[in-house]
């Protein structure tokens, strides 16, 4: 009996070992060099902390307002789309972080189609990386400025989504991952909160908006448990701050009022730190792939049926096409 | 009361003048309309509820908030409030589904068409002739929230603030104060009052007094503005008081608490000192505007514009006199007009009818001409018919000749037979 055969028989004991588990060390070396990158888009109307939000999550200066408040910033006309790119390190591990930010959106008195420049761009980068996965000579790593993620914040009012709110998330959430949270969540008691959260996810379900994660997305059972404890939360309810607070003993992260001080990353306050673990300890991964499996293919079989294919010229010099 | 005025010898008691009119308004009782505008989900409801300590829109009864709109709407509801003998008609106007589509141009055209048609209500009540009644249903506050952004003004406030300056007492609140800390709010009322000012809006002005007290309480409260407000009607328990306010894992919110927010200042202000100033203001500075426009536009239509130019600085009794003159030739000039059709058709129907009379006597005619045709056509038949028959008799006749001759001379040869 030969090493070969015992594996063959459905893995028992092996006679010695091999050091197939170490291709796992292998991997995170290798990802550790070459680091990744994540863009994370944020859609909202002005004045919900989206720019604060994002410093929380990465806690670092990675918004567009990274110096404090831009408070003489005029609302801009249209939707514009801004772009900033910072790369942070963490235990060894470089991550390029690419934050778009849609000033403009919600902000006008008639806020018709303002969701179609958000929509452009989000192609816009699909078609970017479609052209260069066609390309015949390709780059080792393509450039990844697909949108990972969207997160869409929705105003505290208390009663329903508004109805910008629902034409914005029905018409992307095939596009993009679109995470709701609902936004300065120290507005609301923990009561109206729950009450509000159960009124969201109504709507939303009523409406067929899936959200990230979706459920039609779920490999297997441990998966589709997890999410649904996820999906059960959400939207999560946040709070963000830059300035740390002393509470007992503690520096923290908040915001001080006069009856209290807002802790960010106290569970019983708010889901930011809920919000975190799921968008980056958790879901980070899968994120990319949802986006790349899915949304990206989606996105290049419509294209490739629509315009009859791009027109590459194989290795051999045939017209076959190799799509 | 005792009067120590220097020039009076002796009391002569005017000085119980203000007595007399407070006890007489408060057997009338007093009326106040108060507006409320903003996206929904400001907390417009509860902090209506939290300044008249009432429940206007409760479970049973939900503020529009709950019920969902399509378009603007404008609602009043009316609510008799009684404290200490004094007894006030408040009348909230609420606009629900302001700002909440996605598309938002002319939303404030409902909140407009509201406050002209209320004033024009009580310029028709002022301009009859019997006025016993009058009843005074104009806009006298109305509070405009502005969303907790902490950035700035919306385009859309702005635009409402602008277009309803010169007709309302706009009095602008940041709403939901609890999502700022005091920084942020200090330097959100900064920008918000930079704004207005860039823009030219004309807000409710707190007007001087010549008490030096009461000026400086005023200067404090224009510091606070925009007031930043908290409403709640949930009552909880912090150090022992009981307070009303708003409950969070990290403390209490409490509205009445004036570091918290500026709620105290707001009800003070818009109840306790200047009800009555924005009555005033609406009365004498709002509607004489929107009257004057309205009555300058009246004597404009179809009159040479020079000549109005002249008419405009008439008393008013003239214009009136103007008015109800023309008012009269109106009405005579609808009156002939009405005639002129009722001849018209008079005519007509009298036409008609000769016209069937004639038609009639035709058909008249005509029958009879049949008829004596049919006559004669008969006669002739029966001429015909006697002719016939005399032939006949006379041919039957000369059969019974002919057979009585026959037998004749039958018997004849019978009888010659017979002779033989």
């Amino acid at each position: 009996t030969d090493i070969f055969s015992v594996l063959k028989g459905g893995g028992s004991t092996l006679l010695g070992y091999i050091g197939i588990d170490t291709i796992i060390e292998q991997m995170r070396k290798k990802t550790m060099k070459t680091g990744f990158e994540f863009n994370i888009m944020v859609v909202g109307h002005s004045g919900l902390g989206k720019s604060t939000l994002v410093n929380t999550l990465f806690k670092s200066q990675v918004s567009r307002k990274s110096a404090g408040w831009a408070r003489d910033e005029k609302i801009p006309k249209t939707v514009e789309i801004k772009s900033v790119s910072h790369v942070i390190e963490e235990g060894g591990v470089k991550m390029k972080l690419t934050v778009v930010d849609t000033p403009g959106f919600g902000d006008q008195i008639n806020n018709d189609n303002c969701w179609e420049p958000i929509s452009k761009y989000i192609n816009e980068q699909f078609e970017k990386f479609l052209k260069e996965e066609v390309n015949i000579t390709r780059k080792k790593r393509i450039p990844d400025t697909r949108v990972h993620c969207c997160i869409y914040f929705i105003s505290p009012t208390g009663h329903t989504l508004r109805q910008l709110d629902m034409e914005f998330m029905k018409r992307l959430s095939h596009s993009v991952n679109i995470i709701p949270v609902i936004a300065k969540a120290d507005t609301m008691t923990i009561e109206e909160r729950q009450e509000f959260k159960q009124r969201v996810r109504k709507e939303l379900e009523m409406s067929g908006i899936e959200f990230y994660p979706q459920k039609e997305f779920d490999d297997d059972m441990e998966d589709k448990s997890d999410n649904d404890k996820i999906r059960e939360t959400m939207p999560f309810a946040v709070v963000g701050s830059d300035k740390e607070y002393q509470v007992n003993n503690k520096r923290v992260l908040g915001r001080k009022t006069a009856w209290g001080i807002v802790e960010v990353e106290n569970p019983n306050h708010c889901e930011f730190a809920q919000l975190r673990d799921f968008l980056i300890r958790s879901h980070l991964q899968d994120l990319k792939e949802v986006t790349h499996n899915i949304h990206y293919e989606t996105y290049r079989a419509k294209r490739l049926n629509d315009n009859g294919g791009l027109h590459p010229i194989s290795t051999n010099g045939t017209h076959d096409s190799n799509l | 009361i005792f009067c120590l005025l220097e020039y009076c010898t002796g009391y002569v008691g005017f000085a119980n003048l203000p007595n007399q009119v407070y006890r007489k308004s408060v057997k009338r009782g007093f009326e106040f309309t108060l507006m409320v505008v903003g996206e929904s989900g400001l907390g417009k409801s509860t902090l209506i509820n939290s300044l008249f300590l009432t429940d206007l829109y409760s479970k049973d009864y939900p503020g529009p908030s709950q019920r969902i709109k399509k378009t603007v709407q404008v609602e009043q509801s009316k609510v008799l409030i009684k404290e200490g003998g004094v007894q006030l008609t408040l009348t909230i106007v609420d606009t629900p589904g302001f700002g909440d589509a996605v598309d938002n141009s002319n939303c404030w055209q409902p909140v407009i068409n509201y406050i002209d048609s209320k004033c024009e209500d009580f310029l028709n009540a002022e301009s009859r002739v019997n006025r016993r009644s009058m009843p005074d249903n104009r806009v006298h506050c109305c509070l405009y929230f502005i969303a907790p952004s902490g950035h700035g003004l919306k385009p859309l406030d702005i635009e409402f603030m602008k277009r309803l300056h010169d007709k309302v007492n706009v009095i602008p609140l940041i709403a939901k104060a609890d999502t700022l800390t005091p920084e942020e709010c200090q330097l959100f009322k900064k920008q918000i009052m930079k704004e207005i000012q860039e823009h030219k809006i004309k807000i409710y002005e707190f007007p001087d007094t010549e008490d030096d007290e009461d000026n400086k309480l005023i200067r404090k409260i224009k510091e606070k503005m925009p007031l930043a407000v908290v409403g709640s009607n949930v009552v909880i328990e912090v150090n022992g008081k009981k307070v009303r306010g708003r409950q969070y894992p990290w403390g209490v919110a409490e509205v009445e608490n004036g570091e918290h927010c500026d709620f105290t200042v707001l009800r003070n202000m818009l109840i306790r000192t200047h009800m009555q100033d924005l009555k005033d203001v609406t009365n004498n500075v709002h509607y004489e505007n929107y009257r004057s426009k309205k009555l300058a536009a009246v004597t404009c239509n179809g009159v040479d514009t020079t000549k109005t130019k002249g008419q405009l600085t008439k008393s008013p009794l003239a214009q009136m006199e103007e008015e109800r003159r023309e008012h009269v030739m109106k009405m005579k000039k609808m009156e002939a007009e009405m005639e002129q059709v009722f001849e018209m058709k008079v005519k007509e129907k009298k036409q008609k009818l000769k016209d069937s009379e004639a038609e009639l006597e035709r058909r008249h005619e005509q029958m009879k001409r049949n008829l004596e045709a049919q006559y004669k056509d008969l006669e002739e038949k029966r001429r015909v018919f006697e002719d016939e028959k005399n032939n006949w008799e006379a041919q039957q006749r000369i059969l019974e000749q002919q057979k009585l001759d026959a037998s004749k001379s039958v018997n004849k040869s019978v009888s010659q037979y017979l002779a033989f």
